[in-house]
């Protein structure tokens, strides 16, 4: 049966019949017809932010916490580049989400009209697709299809570009299953590379499963089967930054997250394990280091959904396509079915290795003195929140990494971190995201205080919708990736890298109605921080930090897995020889 | 959410080998790339190829079912292989890709060329060139009393070669439309 409507109206039929139930935007000249229809149904909340960039990351955020995809309607022109940063970000992430854009009448198209941007033409290399609707009678399959193609193989994100007459125009209105694709990605894995996978894990002597983002985008199921695979091995189990939860952190095989800023077991494993099983992860430049000294003696397995990441930087042996929790079944099954062997005297003496490289206590730190040390801020925040099923959120740079250090996630969609682009200012409104989908959890967003300013416009949104999502900032005045980078390897020359004219956030928070926090005295931290857990609303903390502090671990660029520099005693001036220095 | 229908045959967008054998060797490539002929298309092949710093020797491209709403890009690149498996798998993920088919790997195919050379003279120029183009095979499609302009169709290399031999006799100018290529035999 197919209904008439105008395009506007099957825009909001469309989300309401592919489940969505809140729409992140600013609305603008080429797209108040779809704003006319939102304003006159009930289904869908619309929640208004205060620039584009900002309903993207809520629209990820959203979608990493609730696993479904996010939705963004922005106008045309400057509506749509402000959100491509955003599209960038989530490309980059998988992270899948719709976002909805107003065009120009397609008469006008071409002519340099008012708020006109080729937005197609800008958004094609930073979307898993896009289409520009030029017909109102094929808008609502284009809807539809959106929502198979951002969700299903690898998934990432899509623009549809509608110009203002196809949304005022009348046309037939297409449902989901009248609808044809031909876009499906495989998901099974081969099974003869399945079995060649179980049968090393049944000669291993020293494996280690080092897993990504690809296992929480294939859902819980994907999460659960890998604990369980994990359970039955024995294998120790690491991950990147983006998988953080998929195995928790309090399990008996965790390891801790590996890479640049990793811990020194999971690095050290990974350097010189001899099976290597990544399940969802990418072989991404801040884990492996340098290539030609990754892993060196390992057998590499790799399961991904998407065939341009396997043997792209490294060369495995092992190669799976198909999606994580596919694969893992099969994989669990196989080697149950096999007699669920394991070298276990040698994965025991494995074991022994990795408790020994533990026993450095690579994360440890000394809180003294009156200035609150930020790894000392976030030990306290997890002691504080660990019982509640809380949500994190980042900004980006050093407390990003101390926040994935000293925060333990012990269930998948807990985590919301900027990984492949490294947004800047992606947290707070992600944070706002993520409370639209959990209203009564407890969501927190570990902040920088240069980052947090650059979305900082979204206090006005959390304020307007009530959204309690609370702003831990660790404010040292400083970028302090940026000068952790400068003294290592630009001679101690802190160009630019200091935050002058900072705002007094406290009066900050207050200008906007929110409550606002400072705390600069380690021992009133604890009664600062349950003050902002308590408070029923926004919570801008401003956590006062030792503004030298360096995050370590560190691999420095250029160097292998098993040259870290770690807290006490690194040779940091000479940390970073010149073939080092040129990468980022 | 709703599921789609699938369509029969329906690419799985995994047509590759995933445990091929790389050397440093740099290999030159034929691709066929089915595709949905849809705008901008053409437009995401070659930003793919200018964003990850790929090759392109030469390009074709043309609608070749109508109905089927189908063009079929050609593509000749150049790279390690493993520059080229990723090439492969990176146009796969494309949306709007159906198949790609290495046609350098696939078996024996046929691949030719059609330029159109004008070569501008009098004199014994003018009749060495004539007499070169009826040993190639050129057709003359177009002539005044000062010039030709010649038709050729083969491979790259027999029109290198055709090139190179007009080059002193007078050549002005050259349009080539790049490779087309079908996989030899009845299979497709």
């Amino acid at each position: 049966m197919t209904k008439a409507m105008t395009g506007a109206k099957m825009v909001v039929q469309a989300l309401i019949d592919q489940g969505v139930d809140v729409v992140f935007g600013y609305p603008g000249g080429a797209v108040l017809p779809i704003y006319d229809e939102i304003f006159q149904q009930n289904h869908i909340q619309h929640v208004l932010v205060r620039h584009e960039q900002g309903a993207v990351h809520a629209a990820e955020g959203y979608a990493r916490a609730t696993g479904k995809p996010g939705v963004a309607l922005v106008t045309s022109g400057p509506g749509a580049t402000n959100a491509v940063t955003g599209l960038t970000d989530a490309l980059m992430d998988s992270i899948p989400i719709i976002v909805l854009t107003g065009q120009v009448p397609t008469f006008m198209i071409g002519s340099d009209a008012f708020q006109e941007a080729d937005t197609v033409g800008i958004t094609r290399p930073c979307t898993k697709h896009n289409w520009l609707v030029k017909e109102t009678d094929k808008l609502a399959s284009v809807m539809h299809e959106a929502f198979h193609i951002a969700t299903s193989g690898r998934p990432g994100p899509v623009v549809i570009d509608i110009p203002k007459d196809v949304q005022f125009a009348t046309g037939k209105y297409t449902e989901a299953r009248q609808v044809e694709t031909h876009y499906a990605p495989q998901v099974k894995g081969d099974m003869e590379m399945i079995t060649e996978l179980a049968k090393a894990m049944e000669t291993a002597k020293r494996p280690v499963f080092y897993t990504g983002g690809g296992v929480i985008n294939s859902g819980p199921a994907a999460s659960q089967l890998l604990r369980e695979l994990v359970a039955a091995t024995g294998f120790p189990i690491t991950s990147t930054l983006m998988g953080l939860g998929s195995y928790p952190a309090s399990g008996d095989n965790w390891i801790g997250m590996l890479g640049m800023h990793g811990l020194y077991e999971a690095n050290m494993a990974m350097h010189d394990c001899d099976l290597m099983i990544n399940i969802g992860a990418r072989f991404d430049d801040r884990i492996t280091g340098r290539l030609d000294a990754f892993s060196p003696g390992s057998t590499k397995a790799h399961i991904d959904i998407d065939a341009s990441s396997i043997n792209k930087v490294i060369k495995v042996d092992i190669p799976i396509l198909g999606d994580c929790a596919h694969v893992l079944e099969d994989l669990l099954n196989v080697w149950k079915s096999r007699g669920r062997k394991t070298d276990k005297e040698n994965v025991t003496k494995w074991w022994h290795q990795i408790n020994e490289w533990k026993k450095v206590d690579c994360l440890k730190f000394k809180q003294e003195g009156k200035v609150i040390k930020p790894q000392y801020a976030l030990a306290r925040l997890e002691e504080l929140t660990k019982k509640h099923d809380r949500y994190i959120c980042t900004e980006v740079g050093q407390h990003q990494m101390w926040a994935a250090q000293y925060l333990g996630f012990e269930d998948p969609n807990r985590w919301m971190t900027s990984g492949g682009l490294g947004t800047m200012g992606y947290g707070f409104p992600a944070s706002i995201g993520v409370q639209m989908g959990h209203p009564d959890a407890l969501v927190i967003n570990v902040a920088g205080e240069a980052s947090w300013l650059m979305n900082m416009q979204e206090l006005g949104t959390a304020m307007q919708y009530r959204l309690p999502v609370k702003q831990f900032i660790l404010n040292n005045e400083r970028l302090g990736m940026v000068r952790q980078w400068q003294e290592l390897l630009h001679g101690e020359r802190y160009s630019s890298s200091w935050s002058e004219s900072l705002p007094d956030f406290v009066k900050l928070a207050e200008a906007f109605g929110a409550k606002g926090i400072q705390c600069q005295d380690p021992d009133s931290l604890d009664d600062a921080i349950m003050e902002m857990i308590t408070h029923d609303g926004p919570v801008l903390f401003d956590c006062l930090v030792e503004k030298h502090e360096n995050c370590f671990p560190m691999i420095p660029s250029g160097k292998p897995h098993n040259e870290m520099l770690l807290g006490e005693n690194a040779d940091v001036a000479n940390a970073i020889k010149s073939d080092g220095a040129v990468m980022v | 959410m709703s599921p789609l229908k699938i369509k029969k045959g329906a690419t799985s967008h995994s047509a590759y080998d995933l445990r091929p054998n790389f050397s440093d060797k740099e290999e030159q490539h034929t691709l066929a790339i089915l595709v949905e002929n849809e705008p901008g298309v053409l437009s995401r092949v070659i930003g793919l190829f200018a964003g990850r710093g790929y090759n392109i020797d030469s390009l074709t491209v043309a609608e070749v079912d109508h109905l089927g709403h189908r063009s079929r890009i050609t593509i000749v690149t150049t790279g390690t292989p493993q520059i080229i498996t990723q090439i492969k798998a990176q146009l796969g993920r494309i949306v709007d890709v159906h198949k790609v088919n290495d046609l350098t790997v696939e078996g024996p195919s046929v691949e030719r060329e059609l330029a159109l050379f004008k070569v501008v003279g009098t004199g014994d120029h003018r009749i060495e060139a004539v007499r070169l183009a009826d040993i190639f095979r050129a057709n003359v499609v177009d002539s005044t009393l000062e010039s030709f302009v010649f038709e050729i169709t083969g491979t790259s290399e027999k029109i290198d070669a055709f090139a190179e031999l007009m080059q002193p006799l007078g050549l002005e100018e050259i349009a080539r439309t790049g490779v087309a290529a079908l996989s030899r035999g009845s299979d497709t």
